[in-house]
């Protein structure tokens, strides 16, 4: 049997505001992925929404080109909101 | 009456749950396998409310392990269909779909009982059967309308289950009785959608239904076939060997 395709599972919490990833598995096709994922990552009442993704539909960015990527932005830490106080009450940042 | 028409409910969802159980570690694929189980928990958990309403009608101080694991085969009143081997995996998706669609009807209609216990249990089991039945439907067609093999085995799995479909839709003594009080529901009258139901599916699936045939029965009184019995010793032995060992 060649292996079914494999899948990324994005779920949105109870409570939280974005799709976090959960984890991966394999189905073949977008409706049996969304089956799956019901069944491996929400049957802890964990979930709200599910996304399901084709893992190949993904472009990752090369952990070898670290370096270029991400340096630069270390040394800039007048880019963090650091610097001012937090308002009280402002959520979600 | 009541309790004897509590128990075939009970009863249901205990073997069917325990056939299921016996996937886990051996599911086609991780995921099927998790899914598998899934249903199989949630049949036990019906099982369990209705023990529990059971042993309260009873009234002779059993809890609902007593009813599960201290009666022997003549005493389960389960379908036949649900006590019939795992099989292959179209064999274990055909009696599920089997089940699911008239599981689904039957929920429906006991959501109507004049029994506020029965309602409050079908309401909660209800939803839980309709994801069961999207998900065996979608297997049958899938396994159906799939390769020559798929759509082979799942068109000899169809057609060796069919035997004990009549079972669903029989009424005997105490499905009488409890419609008459208003508190079970017209078995026979579930038979037409149950039937749309697979014909559509069927349909969908490229499968053949069935020809007529002769129609397995027994379950609900307690006759079943010899599979029940290995069943109960695998699932009762612990509580027969340690009555009341807990972990």
């Amino acid at each position: 049997m060649p292996e079914w395709p494999l899948w990324e599972i994005f779920v949105r919490s109870q409570h939280g505001l974005a799709h976090k990833h959960a984890g991966s598995l394999r189905a073949t096709d977008a409706a049996m992925a969304m089956k799956n994922a019901r069944d491996v990552y929400t049957r802890r009442n964990e979930g709200t929404s599910i996304w399901v993704v084709r893992s190949q539909d993904i472009t990752a960015s090369d952990p070898a080109a670290k370096d270029e990527l991400f340096t630069s932005a270390a040394g800039k830490v007048y880019r963090h909101p650091t610097f001012f106080p937090m308002p009280e009450g402002v959520k979600n940042i | 009456m009541l309790f004897p028409y509590l128990l075939r409910f009970a009863d249901n969802g205990l073997i069917l749950s325990q056939r299921l159980g016996e996937w886990c570690g051996h599911g086609p694929v991780l995921e099927e396998d998790i899914a598998l189980t899934n249903v199989a928990l949630d049949l036990l958990g019906h099982a369990r409310m209705w023990y529990g309403y059971a042993a309260e009608v009873e009234g002779k101080g059993h809890g609902e392990d007593d009813l599960a694991f201290f009666r022997d085969a003549g005493d389960f009143h389960n379908l036949l269909l649900l006590e019939q081997p795992n099989g292959d995996f179209a064999v274990t998706m055909a009696r599920q779909f089997y089940f699911d669609v008239w599981h689904v009807e039957l929920l429906r209609a006991l959501s109507g009982s004049s029994d506020v216990r029965i309602r409050g249990i079908a309401g909660k089991a209800w939803k839980e059967a309709m994801y069961h039945l999207e998900r065996s439907v979608d297997w049958v067609i899938r396994l159906g309308d799939g390769t020559a093999e798929s759509h082979q085995r799942m068109q000899v799995a169809a057609d060796s289950l069919w035997m004990y479909t009549g079972e669903m839709f029989e009424m005997d003594e105490v499905d009488k009785q409890m419609l008459a009080q208003g508190v079970g529901v017209d078995l026979a009258a579930l038979h037409g959608p149950w039937r749309d139901r697979v014909n559509s599916v069927f349909a969908a699936a490229t499968l053949t239904v069935p020809a007529a045939t002769w129609m397995q029965t027994g379950g609900k009184s307690g006759r079943h076939t010899e599979k029940l019995g290995y069943i109960l010793a695998e699932m009762q032995h612990i509580q027969r060997t340690y009555p009341g060992c807990t972990w």
